[in-house]
């Protein structure tokens, strides 16, 4: 925020500024103030933004030449790419671009959990990040089902029925969901149309998020509330945004391997085989970035308290402002809590790898071990840690520890010390 | 001052009544519209030929959309199906209740847990098992074991002749 009045210096810039403050909202972010520790966890939110105009431009291509028709869709992709003009480039860009889209996110929300970036004053942050992470994985599912293969047949079959687990009604949503009494063309139809919707909803909500954002400023690697502006900030341009570049470029490199080298690595052989409403693949499993909620749905054994714990596993994290406990922000003054965090990781990454493989024997012994470990993490291990963990001490500032000598331990043994900059 | 019910607090309530019918009058008919439509209704029956299915064999049909196992059991199926105690059944239902003629077992092949078509002459009581989520059927069609909550669906159907099953 910064405090100042800006003034064009051109007159054509002043009076059109005095209309419309365009030009006051650029320098704004221009010399938005953020805090020179910035690590390179940071710089996923511009990698964001790239994936979701990525998706967005190349969908909109796609859409030219797809056909959003049970009989014609299957043919409408493999027209894309083999006939189109660099069809197969655009469509591999959008498949690949959705998983490098949730790689991104991914990183962006376990930075936030590392460094307690969704603790006061940025719940609200947070909570809209949240909204975001639910519509890319709607907008993922519904974007699976277009090509109209073996796995986006059933693929849309298993998720709408998810549904019929509610009690009552729970057969006439699903009933209304498909607009007949299985999945089918009406189906094809309407996620097409909610496919198309959902991107710009996303780009509305990344618009409030920034914006939430841009009121107490970013957090930092040390979590501590900074002075701005200060010599504990730089301006965003150029320092931020040459960074956040370098880090995109980086970004790209691992993206057009995947484009360019494995293009069908991420995706399912069976989704090359037409939409048959008679069988079932063998073996169906959902896109990686989904398994760890898959696989909580199946270590279940009741199909409505399934349901209930894999919605719960992603609301649980909206709550998670209000479950951690612990006034300190980042986990590098939290010696407990950083362990807990890796194991988290590895529980999370236990159940993406217990989603792929079948639910029996081993495997579902295992889910159910880090199904449990997931909500404990959440609604008993964090509640606590805050009051039993013993921190370590916080620096007053960003430069304290490196010009101050040091951390002023006298001060920060005051408990607040470190909040009211 | 005493609180009075003025005439424009009336004003207020029946704007607000008005407007709230008014919106639903709106609402509805953009959520009913992706209800099934009349010709999606107009599909509502099939009917088979199953003079060519063989004791031991499945035939599987498309019944609005969705896969109906026509199934013609064993004896030892039929028999298997019927030595079940209903204390033993997770939706319990006699096999007699399931078919109207033992011999053949029509029934929605629809995995009851989340839609997928179960495989035949699979799984732990030699009737059908679900590859989604490991949902065991037995012969009758019952779940026995795994996440599904009910028994495959009867779906309505009749013989019109020996030879000839209607469904719907």
């Amino acid at each position: 925020m910064s405090e100042h009045e800006y003034t064009p210096k051109s007159k054509v810039g002043k009076w059109f500024n005095d209309r419309l403050p365009l030009l006051t909202l650029a320098n704004h972010l221009t010399d938005y103030p953020t805090p020179k520790n910035l690590n390179y966890w940071w710089t996923f939110g511009g990698i964001l933004t790239f994936c979701l105009i990525t998706q967005i431009v190349t969908g909109l291509v796609l859409a030219m030449h797809y056909i959003a028709h049970a009989d014609m869709a299957f043919q409408s992709v493999e027209h894309i790419m083999r006939d189109v003009n660099y069809g197969w480039l655009i469509r591999y860009i959008h498949a690949n671009g959705a998983s490098m889209f949730f790689l991104a996110v991914y990183i962006h929300i376990f930075r936030s959990l590392f460094y307690g970036s969704y603790k006061s004053p940025r719940e609200v942050i947070w909570i809209i990040g949240i909204i975001i992470y639910l519509l890319m994985m709607a907008a993922a599912f519904l974007g699976y089902v277009l090509p109209w293969g073996q796995m986006s047949f059933w693929g849309a079959t298993v998720i709408t029925n998810l549904f019929s687990a509610i009690p009552l009604v729970g057969e006439g949503i699903v009933t209304w969901l498909w607009g007949g009494y299985s999945v089918d063309n009406p189906t094809l139809t309407r996620f097409f149309t909610l496919h198309y919707l959902i991107p710009f909803l996303i780009l509305g909500l990344v618009v409030l998020h920034i914006w939430a954002l841009h009121v107490p400023g970013n957090n930092n690697p040390i979590g501590i509330d900074i002075k701005k502006p200060s010599k504990d900030t730089v301006p965003f341009h150029p320092y931020i945004v040459i960074k956040d570049g370098f880090a995109l470029l980086m970004f790209m490199i691992v993206f057009a391997f995947f484009v360019f080298y494995t293009p069908n690595i991420l995706g399912h052989a069976d989704n090359y085989i037409e939409a048959n409403p008679l069988v079932t693949p063998a073996h169906i499993v959902p896109e990686w970035y989904l398994l760890p909620f898959y696989a909580i749905l199946r270590s279940v054994p009741d199909k409505l308290l399934g349901v209930i714990a894999m919605l719960s596993a992603i609301l649980i994290l909206a709550a998670l402002p209000w479950l951690d406990t612990s006034k300190i922000r980042s986990a590098v003054f939290r010696p407990l809590y950083k362990q807990f965090y890796w194991i988290l990781v590895a529980d999370v990454l236990i159940l993406g790898y217990v989603g792929a493989m079948p639910a029996e024997g081993l495997y579902l012994l295992i889910a159910r071990i880090a199904t449990a470990y997931y909500f404990l993490h959440f609604l008993v291990i964090l509640p606590v840690l805050g009051f039993k963990e013993r921190t370590t001490p916080v620096p007053l500032s960003i430069t304290e520890p490196i010009l101050g000598g040091s951390p002023n331990l006298a001060a920060v043994k005051k408990k607040d010390s470190f909040k009211d900059q | 001052m005493e609180k009075k019910t003025k005439r424009r607090d009336f004003l207020f309530t029946a704007t607000y009544a008005v407007g709230a019918v008014g919106a639903g009058a709106v609402i509805w008919p953009m959520i009913d519209q992706m209800n099934p439509d009349a010709s999606v209704k107009a599909l509502a029956s099939t009917e088979v030929d199953v003079s060519a299915v063989n004791p031991g064999k499945t035939i599987t049909v498309l019944w609005r959309g969705k896969p109906v196992f026509i199934r013609r059991r064993t004896q030892e199926e039929i028999a298997e199906a019927k030595s079940v105690k209903l204390e033993d059944l997770k939706h319990p239902e006699k096999d007699e209740d399931r078919v109207k003629n033992p011999e053949w077992l029509v029934m929605l092949g629809v995995c009851t847990h989340l839609g997928c078509v179960p495989l035949d002459q699979k799984g732990d009581y030699n009737g059908w098992f679900c590859p989604c989520h490991g949902s065991h059927y037995d012969t009758s069609g019952r779940i026995r074991k795994g996440p599904a909550p009910t028994n495959m669906e009867i779906p309505e159907y009749k013989f019109v002749d020996a030879n000839t099953i209607k469904i719907g």
